[in-house]
């Protein structure tokens, strides 16, 4: 944030994004699977922690936006029979949209309400698609036909099927909007959200028109959200409701914590930490979600401000 | 010479409170103007009206010739209205540096000059004398320096009008007197609007004095007359027996 060199932080990203470039190559099958999926739902953390971490807005509908993308993309290659990067656009475009007006009535509350605002609007989002259960499938959700998950490029046509092909395009998502993130948080503007979360009183008396730079929060985190649900949609194939319920709201903000709050590599360890813990637990015990819960607690009582907040706090100062 | 700033019948009710009432106010350009009054006098309901923090009940707010009264704050500090906190709220979790960016980012027009930026900011935390603090979280500077930082920032947005909500209040005397050297050093360029309780700095900053008293302009002039008005000491000191 002050305007420091920018060596630093955007070397140890592009190392990230290295490593987990090679993990490809040496994990085993079903991590190299799990993987995959995990860098697609921290893309759905990311969109959540621009809002929550850097504007200090708590959504608890977020759910809505992902589902957007992913019946946007979902929907319009079911049937439509649209090709891979229409979908994709399709998805994004749907959660923009959606952000944008519920950006709009929600952003005129703050706090508790904001939270009931967004929670009432992605409900909404849910029974709806379940209203509609004869083109979404209602709760049984739609599977995506493996024909029609394959990117043609020119003469090349990719397989997203294929798991190399699944964890490269995850990858390649998940880069992408690690650096947009990271490129708008330490931006001027990435400066005006950070004001706005600890005083927008203030902010407004500096001349910053809080409203509308809220609204282009809400809109950019809810089609980074958008994106990882067009993206699951059709790297994973499967299209359900479930994704849209509440439960889906909650979790993102979970991973954020976990991970830590306004940092940008926090939505990836919370998202793997949270997916690691119930791996390894569920294969000890029926009762792991016992375990899930104790670490939850230790982490709280010890990291309080998430695990790369608290590295942050502690040790490393420059990481963004 | 016109008025910077004019108020017609400004008023502002909070329930059956007239906290301001029927103000009808003007102040030249380049002038520093203090205004006094004990308290609940409507002083700060009165400069928060100004600068668009509240809403007024009735009257009309014209500055620079424009009528302002229906801008939202945020637009009143783009065309020249700064205020500063009376409570001090700079952004604690900041850097000293980080909480002048944002004033002084705001008002570049070209999105590009990041050296221009750090210019900004250095010269204004130079002037209130807290460059060697600039990285330094601003809730750990002291109270002292966290008023001057707080006046940083209203100068970073280039004010042509600068509202300044009891600046010395909690300042040591040797601060107050850095405090008076700055706030005429401030003057050359903008026009200073100044509620204050300590009367020397008064005495010595103001060119002229407004006495609120019950939400109404009670007397306003020279620092001398105001000092000898007999309605401004029975309004601070009460009724004579």
């Amino acid at each position: 944030m002050t305007e420091a060199s920018p060596a630093k932080p955007y070397a140890l990203h592009l190392g990230v994004i290295a490593l987990l470039f090679a993990l490809s190559f040496v994990l085993p099958d079903y991590h190299h699977g799990l993987l995959a999926r995990i860098m697609v739902l921290a893309v759905f953390a990311m969109g959540y922690n621009m809002l929550f971490g850097y504007v200090g807005l708590l959504s608890l509908g977020h759910a809505m936006f992902f589902s957007a993308g992913l019946y946007g993309a979902g929907l319009t290659v079911y049937h439509l029979g649209w090709n891979v990067p229409a979908a994709f656009a399709a998805g994004l475009a749907c959660g923009a949209l959606l952000a944008l007006v519920i950006g709009l009535l929600a952003l005129r509350t703050t706090g508790v309400a904001f939270m009931i605002v967004t929670m009432m609007f992605a409900q909404v989002f849910y029974l709806v698609i379940l209203y509609f259960a004869s083109w979404t499938g209602g709760d049984q959700g739609l599977v995506v036909q493996q024909a029609a998950r394959v990117l043609v490029l020119g003469s090349a046509s990719l397989d997203l099927t294929n798991p190399t092909v699944r964890y490269m395009s995850a990858l390649a998502l998940f880069s992408i909007v690690l650096l947009i993130t990271l490129a708008i948080v330490r931006s001027r503007y990435g400066r005006v959200l950070v004001a706005i979360r600890e005083n927008e009183e203030r902010t407004k008396m500096l001349g910053y028109d809080t409203f509308s730079n809220k609204l282009i929060a809400v809109v950019v985190s809810g089609t980074i959200c958008a994106a990882s649900g067009a993206a699951y949609a059709l790297l994973f194939g499967y299209v359900g409701s479930s994704f849209a319920s509440v439960q889906y709201s909650i979790l993102p903000l979970l991973w954020v914590l976990l991970g830590g709050a306004a940092t940008t590599l926090g939505p990836l360890i919370g998202t793997l930490f949270m997916y690691y813990v119930i791996d390894i637990t569920s294969g000890f015990t029926s009762a792991y979600l016992l375990i899930v819960g104790i670490a939850l607690i230790l982490l709280v009582l010890f990291f309080p401000k998430g695990i790369l907040g608290s590295i942050r706090q502690r040790w490393l100062g420059w990481l963004p | 010479m016109m008025p910077l700033l004019t108020t017609k019948g400004l008023s502002r009710s909070f329930g059956g409170l007239r906290a301001v009432d029927g103000v009808d106010f003007a102040l030249m350009p380049g002038e520093i103007r203090a205004v006094i009054g004990p308290n609940g006098a409507g002083k700060t309901t009165f400069v928060s009206l100004v600068s668009g923090r509240i809403q007024p009940s009735s009257g009309m707010i014209v500055f620079d010739g424009a009528d302002i009264t229906n801008l939202p704050a945020y637009a009143r500090v783009r065309l020249g209205v700064a205020y500063t906190f009376q409570i001090t709220s700079v952004f604690a979790n900041l850097s000293a540096y980080d909480n002048v960016a944002l004033p002084v980012q705001r008002t570049l027009t070209d999105g590009r000059s990041k050296g221009a930026v750090r210019t900004g900011v250095m010269a204004a935390l130079e002037r209130t004398g807290l460059a060697a603090r600039a990285h330094m979280p601003a809730g750990q500077l002291s109270y002292g320096h966290q008023r001057l930082l707080e006046v940083a920032m209203g100068l970073a947005l280039k004010p042509r009008l600068l509202i300044l909500d009891e600046p010395t209040q909690g300042l040591a005397d040797s601060e107050i007197d850095n405090f008076i050297q700055l706030v005429r050093e401030i003057a050359k360029s903008a026009t200073v609007l100044l509620i204050e309780h300590n009367m020397p700095v008064i005495m010595q900053l103001a060119d002229r004095i407004t006495v609120f008293n019950a939400g109404k302009i009670l007397a306003e002039g020279t620092p001398k007359a105001i000092r000898e008005n007999a309605e401004v000491q029975q309004a601070y000191l009460g009724t004579t027996p």
